[in-house]
Order: C-alpha cells, then structure tokens, then sequence
C-alpha cells in the first residue's frame, strides 16, 4: 500500500538527484562552484549571461558537462527500471539487462553497424545504432528464453545459466567484429567497457524519447505487476492477462536497455543493484518501486561516473567500475538466495 | 417446479469435452453438469486428471474439442476480469519470492473489484480483514509471507480467494498442507458459506473422510473420464474404493456424523 511514507521517499531521492546533477556539473579539472552552476542554469532561461562567472564556464556547463551527466543519469534510471521489471516478470531477483545477456545483445547489434560500413552501406548513426541495439537485444532475449524453456517453471538458476551462456557467445562475437574492423577498435572497446564520454545533447534527446515513455508504461502496469508476483495462474484467476502483459513489458524492457546501451555501451549490475536495495527499504510494491528505481539508478550511475570523470587520476570506464562494486554484490544475493533455498 | 429451479442454479455445463497435454490425453467425453449453492468433491487418483479438470473449469486451460459454459455462456467469451469476479482459486502450489506482508497479498484478491488508480475503498478492507478473522491469520498481518510455515502461507492464499468474493470457489486440494485442527475449521467455514448464503465450492480432495464429511456430491475420475457423479452416499461404497482406488476398504455410516466413513485396509 501507499502511505505518505513511501511518497516522502521518492520526494528526498528526487532532490539527492537534483542536488547530485548540480554538483556533479560543477566538478572536474575547472572547478565551478554549484550557486554558478545554478546561476548558468537559470541564465539560459532567462537568456541573459550572467555577471561575475569565468565566460568559458557557460560553454563547459552546457555543451561538455550537462549533456554527459543526464546521459548518465537517464541511463542509470533506464537500466534500473528494465532490472526491476525483469525481477517482477520473471520472479526471480537475479535477473537484470545484464545477468539476461539482453545488454550484450544489444551491444553485439550495435556493433553489427561497424561490419555494415565495411560492405559500403551507410545509414546515420543516430538512427541505425538505436535499431540494431534493439534488434540484438530482442533476439537476445528470445534466444535466453528458447534455451532455458526447457525447464518450464524458468527457475532463476536456468536463466541465468542461459544469460550467460548467450552472453558468451555475443562477446565472442563483438571479438570477431572487433578483429575485422581493426582501424576502429576504439569504438568497439567503447561498447564492451562502457562510456559516457563526448555524449551529447542528442543523446540526451534520444534516450529520454525511449525512458520517458517506457516509464509511464512500467508505471500503468506496476499494480498487475504485483498481482503476477502470485504465478502466472493465480494472476490470470485475478483478472490480469498475464502472459500479453508480460511480452509487452518485456520488450518495454529490452528497448530501454537497448536506447541505453546504444549510447553508453554495456553498463552492468545497475538492474540488480538498485531495485534490490530499494525493494529492502520500500518493500516489494512495484508502484512505488518502479519510480524510486529510476531515481535511485539515475543517482547510483551519475555519482560512479562523476567518481571516474572528476576524481579518479586517470578516467577508467564506467562499465568496468560497475562490474568492480556490483559483481561482488551479485554473489551476495545469489549465495543469500541459495542458503534460504537450503534452510 | 423443481426442474425449472435446477436449471435456474445451472454453473457449468460441460459437453463433449476432452484436453490432451501435447500427445497426451488426460480428460475425454466429459459430459458434467454443475450447480450452485453445492459442495462438490473431485476425486481419483494421482494423474487422473483432478487438477486438469480444475483448470479447464476456471478457464486458465482451454478445452481440445467440447465445450464449457458458466450461466449459459462460454466460458472463453468471459473477459478474464469478468471471470475473476465470479471464480476464484486456491492453487495446489503456492511460492513467493517478494517479501510482500501477509495483508497486501490478501488485499490481491481485491484486484478485480478495484478500478486500474484507485485506492482501496474502506468496504475492500473491510472485506479483507474479515477474510483474514475466517482463516486465522489477523495476528500474521504485518508479517511478509516469505516468513511463513506452509499451513501458514496456505491459509493466507484462502483468505486472498475469499476475498475475491466470487460465486465459486475452486480448492485444489487446498488443505493438503494444513494440520487436523486447521482443516476442519476451514471446511466447517466453507461449509457454512454453501449452506448458508448459496455459495459453490468445487473442491479436489485427497481425503476420501474429508470429502465424505463435507461434500454434497462427488466426481469420481477414472482414466480421464467421470466413472461416477453422486450423492457421497451413494460414491462411498467398498466396490467403488476397490475399483478406483485398488483399495480394500469398508464403509460405515458414522453414528456421531451420520455421514460414510471409510476404514481402509492396511495389512
């Protein structure tokens, strides 16, 4: 149930959001102050320039730091929201775009655009890589589902084994592209560790025209999303159409991992992490979990890049600092899982 | 007089009806007719197609050839929330892996009866603690249902299908988990709903005294068909148990209950 409670939390993680993408604006090798930052913001409302601020600083606010940073920030909600509607879906709390393989298929496809400019056919970046993510990620997950269909109850264990071992094969494949197109392996690298570097305010455009509308669908779903928490056959008993519900949220699912990894690479455990702590502190319900992912993850993600971006001597990429902290934590919630199996 | 009252109280007629899993075939040539206000006991043995014919009766199933239909109507042209206000379930299985409180999974049962943004209105609560007051589980309300002992997490599933408020109630083998005490409390419940405020229950049952004790009448399946349909009186009897259950058994009829008791043979 709601209670006034769950809504002040999503009210505090809204302004921690605020409040990091002001400061995480102001950090880096020029130092602004977040009062500047604010100032820069509102000036660009009221089209007047703003007294008293170094003039390169509008420039790096707007054209270098804003656009990276809710990139970052959109993306982190967008991976943490497709996790926590493949728990919800699959009941199983081990699933995420990562674990699936669902983000590596995604990055396989976009990858696929490199082999298509080696043929000569060219389509604008903008528009193939967003559809070939999607495409890879789709037969991804039909692909993780057909192998592990097998096992009719879909225990967590089988799919994951299949996320994995789809996963597998897809990086096998990203090396093979990476091999054939031997001038632009820096792209490729780019899909495999993850980046926010150079994203711009077209990006921005792209990834909110996919999150903002997957959100809303999540959200009109969240109440049956509950009630399929029950099993599919006492969902149905209930009056929820569970099985057409669950292929539209999944490819919901799917196509924002697939805008997020289109612009970012692969980013992991972000779909794991985030849902699972806020699901401790909120409880199971999806109406107020939904939302209070896309914060948290927005949150999670834009304060670990900030962390790579601003303080660390060398920029590493993101996706190998995610995989660091949430790998671990993946084994913690699987050796939990498997002991309360076992008491 | 009576005829016309019979098939004013007409639930479901099945006609013709088979299902087959696959290649294989577990129900054929049922023809069954069922009314309301009756206690009904579907037994046979493991496989012989209880569950199955459950489902095909909610409609999560559909049949292969023959058709179903609740109040004169087919049961697949019901709308899946339509349907919910009128049956509901308690499953053989049930696992959760949401820590959800034992209240929000009752509360569920609700879902039909709540429009897509709305609250929960005062009538539903009402509703769902007296659910939890039938089945005994007030005192576990705020606890999460992945805490609970089987019989525990059992009750609270009945409770969620009570709170469903539809016409019929459909039990597979619903007290197959729960302790002596539990099990006849929660059939004198039920009993009571039948008798009193016309309620159906169709119930598979593993206890051949339990469904002797409860039930107006029985389904008897055999090999995927309906070897008998009657009056527990009449399904309880040595010859019956000996052919559908290849057991030896004899029948009394209790002196404290007045209904069948069954003593089976064990050595």
């Amino acid at each position: 149930m709601i209670g006034s409670k769950h809504l002040f939390f999503i009210g505090v993680l809204f302004i921690i959001l605020c409040a990091t993408i002001i400061s995480a604006t102001g950090m880096g090798f020029l130092k602004i102050s977040p009062i500047e930052v604010i100032e820069i913001l509102w000036s660009q409302f009221t089209g007047q320039s703003p007294e008293g601020i170094n003039p390169t600083f509008p420039f790096v606010v707007m054209e270098v730091r804003l656009p990276r940073i809710l990139t970052a920030a959109l993306v982190g909600g967008g991976l943490a929201v497709a996790g926590a509607v493949f728990q919800a879906i699959l009941l199983n709390p081990l699933a995420d775009p990562y674990t699936l393989g669902i983000s590596s298929g995604a990055a396989f496809g976009a990858s696929l655009v490199i082999i298509l400019t080696i043929f000569g056919i060219v389509i604008p970046p903008w528009f193939s890589i967003p559809v070939f993510a999607f495409l890879g990620a789709i037969a991804t997950l039909i692909a993780v589902f057909s192998l592990a269909s097998t096992d009719t109850s879909l225990s967590s264990n089988t799919l994951i084994l299949s996320g994995v071992i789809i996963a597998a094969i897809l990086s096998a494949g990203i090396g093979f592209i990476k091999y054939l197109a031997d001038e632009q392996v820096g792209i490729i690298i780019f899909w495999l560790m993850g980046s926010f570097v150079g994203r711009t305010w077209g990006d921005v455009l792209t990834t909110s025209i996919i999150i903002f509308p997957g959100l809303l669908f999540t959200l009109y779903y969240a109440r049956d999303l509950n009630i399929m928490a029950l099993g599919e056959r006492t969902a149905n008993t209930l009056g929820v159409d569970s099985s057409r519900i669950k292929k539209q949220l999944l490819i919901c699912a799917s196509l924002i991992t697939a805008i997020s990894v289109s612009v970012s690479g692969i980013i992991g455990f972000i779909g794991l992490i985030v849902p699972h702590l806020l699901r401790m502190v909120l409880g199971p319900d999806n109406r107020i979990l939904l939302p209070a992912c896309f914060l948290g993850g927005a949150i999670l993600l834009l304060g670990a890049d900030t962390i790579t971006r601003a303080w660390l001597p060398s920029e590493i990429p993101i996706g190998v600092l995610t995989s660091l902290i949430g790998g671990p934590f993946f084994c913690y919630i699987f050796r939990k899982k498997q002991m309360a199996l076992h008491s | 007089m009576i005829s016309s009252q019979k098939t004013a109280g007409l639930l479901f007629q099945l006609a013709g009806l088979s299902f087959a899993y696959q290649k294989h075939p577990v129900l054929h040539d049922i023809d069954l007719q069922l009314y309301s206000g009756k206690f009904y006991g579907v037994i046979g043995g493991n496989g012989s197609g209880k569950s199955t014919l459950l489902e095909l009766l909610m409609g999560t199933l559909l049949p292969l050839n023959g058709t179903i239909t609740y109040r004169k109507k087919l049961l697949a042209n019901y709308s899946k929330k339509e349907l919910a206000t009128k049956l509901s379930l308690v499953p053989q299985h049930f696992s959760m892996d949401f820590d959800y409180r034992v209240y929000d999974i009752v509360l569920m049962g609700r879902h039909p009866h709540i429009p897509r943004f709305a609250s929960p209105a005062q009538h539903d609560r009402e509703i769902v603690t007296q659910a939890m007051v039938t089945m005994d589980i007030l005192d576990l309300q705020n606890r999460p249902v992945t805490a609970l002992s089987g019989g525990e997490l059992q009750r609270v599933v009945m409770a969620r299908a009570l709170a469903q408020e539809s016409e019929v109630l459909i039990l597979d083998e619903a007290t197959s988990n729960l302790d002596i005490q539990h099990t006849i409390a929660i059939m004198q419940v039920m009993r009571k709903r039948v008798v009193e405020q016309g309620f159906t229950i169709i119930a598979a049952i593993h206890d051949l005294n339990l469904a002797a004790a409860f039930c107006d009448e029985c389904l008897v399946l055999k090999d995927g068909q309906i070897y008998a349909k009657d009056t527990v009186d009449n399904i309880f009897t040595s010859d019956l148990l000996q052919t559908v259950f290849s057991v030896e058994a004899v029948v009394d009829n209790n002196t404290m209950t007045k209904h069948p008791q069954i003593q089976f043979k064990y050595q």
